[in-house]
């Protein structure tokens, strides 16, 4: 068991050195990659832009009943744009990535791998780690930061609009109110703390796939074991950035 | 140690290395404690077809692996050309893949892929000038040559197993390559297809002047195919020479291999 661990950690850190040499090393797969950003990117906007907007209305909702408590209902609107852009947006980001496009990967390249198709790519003289892993993990890192900022939007104005239903709040009122006192330090850091997110997902989502041995019970393995373990990296990295945040983006 | 074979005992000339295109030399591989290759010694020349014959995991495949760099052996020396392919990166492996063409038992296509897409593959990778109507052109020309040009846009699990075969020998003949591998390319198919698949290796043959390795159980289609085959037994050649030298051959293991064919 242990051994085992550290063996998957010691082949994922052998994979991902193979895979920067052949991602900073021509030919490079533009194609692909234009791709695999339509597919990560694109394809995953509407989840993303519908997960964050439920929970900015389940967050104003909430923090509605207990700020009002606490008689700090005039914060409400600081609070929410607080919470959604610092972590909600992108955790819930990441995570619903993780599950939609960590699966894909983990499924597509484990399918592959079974059925001897990267071998064949192999075979035709052209680097898999180039063709399939750089790619994916590049797409992944590039479109994480841009899911999260729809994601932030859609959560804050359903929060907006959730607010707005039990008392009236005009959205520049909203707006003024909630961003008051932040700056590009608020939003940047923790926007493009999910290009790391993109990274480990891509990464892990990638290995997990063409390392799949073992016909179709290996494909469901490879799916299930990249969303897992790709969550869990995110939610335990994330610990670590949020602290780093704090430190260097006081 | 293992017993050198013929061919690992053959004097080595400058003519014989120049027309020499595959050379295998004293090859040891194992996964686990099953040692599969067992000092396996092999040349092929330009325009000659060897058959590769022996039981089910006798390594046969393992063969075809190693002299495409799929796998690495534990010990000795596969050439290509010459050059010896040990330790190279995937770039660098690359250069001598490009002059491989590898049809893989299950065909391997691309299932998201059209079997346009499929041929053209190796060809939008490695030469990316080329002008679309003349990648479009080339690729109708090897459909054609395996008597698949009017299935360009069909996915590959909408066609038959022989269908598949075809268009992998398609997609392994697209870089015009020196040396053709060919996976048990009739494993599966019916006697008449089997018989196609054996033409069209023919014909291909005929025409392109390939060095060709056939690993296969189909002893039919090994004496039609191939100049030259070797018997693997216990990961070792048993025997090695023409058709009629193996069906003369006293090895215990060549007479009980033909009497069970």
């Amino acid at each position: 068991m242990i051994t085992d661990f550290f063996e998957w950690f010691g082949e994922i850190g052998i994979f991902s050195w193979r895979v920067l040499r052949a991602a900073v090393t021509p030919p490079f797969e533009f194609r692909e990659l234009y791709r695999q950003l339509d597919e990560i990117g694109s394809k995953s906007l509407p989840l993303v832009a519908l997960a964050g907007a439920a929970i900015g209305a389940v967050l104003a909702m909430e923090s509605f009943e207990s700020m009002t408590r606490f008689g700090a209902r005039s914060l409400l609107p600081s609070a929410l744009v607080y919470s959604v852009v610092h972590e909600i947006g992108p955790i819930i980001t990441a995570l619903v990535v993780s599950g939609r496009v960590g699966a894909g990967i983990g499924a597509e390249l484990a399918s592959m791998k079974v059925t001897e198709q990267i071998d064949a790519i192999e075979a035709s003289a052209v680097n898999p780690y180039r063709l399939l892993a750089a790619t994916r993990i590049l797409a992944c890192i590039l479109m994480l930061p841009l899911l999260t900022l729809a994601s932030d939007l859609c959560g804050l104005v359903m929060g907006w609009v959730a607010l707005s239903m039990v008392e009236p709040l005009s959205f520049h009122q909203f707006y003024t109110s909630g961003f008051r006192g932040s700056d590009f330090n608020d939003l940047l850091p923790p926007t493009f703390k999910t290009a790391i997110f993109g990274l480990i997902i891509g990464t892990i989502a990638c290995f997990q796939g063409m390392r799949t041995r073992g016909g179709a019970e290996g494909v469901g393995r490879a799916a299930t074991s990249s969303v897992v373990l790709s969550s869990l990296f995110v939610i335990l990295t994330d610990v670590v950035l949020v602290k780093l945040i704090i430190i260097f983006f006081p | 140690m293992a017993a050198m074979n013929y061919t690992a005992s053959i004097p080595q000339t400058d003519d014989a290395i120049s027309t020499q295109v595959v050379a295998v030399d004293n090859v040891f591989k194992s996964f686990g404690d099953q040692r599969v290759l067992n000092g396996v010694s092999l040349t092929v020349n330009r325009g000659e077809t060897l058959a590769v014959l022996g039981r089910s995991g006798s390594g046969k495949s393992v063969l075809l692996r190693l002299i495409i760099g799929l796998q690495s052996p534990d010990s000795g020396a596969v050439r290509i050309n010459g050059d010896g392919i040990a330790g190279l990166s995937l770039d660098q492996l690359g250069v001598y893949r490009k002059k491989m063409g590898f049809l893989f038992q299950h065909s391997a296509l691309y299932d998201s892929l059209t079997l346009e897409q499929n041929v053209a593959f190796p060809l939008t990778h490695h030469n990316s000038g080329m002008p679309v109507a003349e990648l479009s052109d080339r690729v109708r020309l090897l459909l054609s040559e395996v008597g698949m040009e009017g299935h360009l846009n069909k996915m590959p699990a909408d066609i038959s197993g022989g269908m598949q075969k075809r268009v992998g020998l398609a997609r392994a003949l697209a870089l015009a390559p020196e040396i053709l591998l060919l996976d048990e390319p009739t494993a599966g198919l019916d006697p008449i297809s089997a018989s196609e698949i054996d033409d069209l290796v023919l014909k291909l043959q005929a025409e392109h002047h390939m060095a060709t390795i056939v690993v296969t159980h189909d002893l039919y289609s090994a004496k039609t195919i191939a100049d030259r085959l070797i018997l693997l037994d216990m990961g070792k050649v048993a025997v090695e020479g023409t058709f009629q030298e193996l069906v003369e051959s006293h090895d215990a293991f060549a007479r009980e291999f033909l009497k069970h064919t």
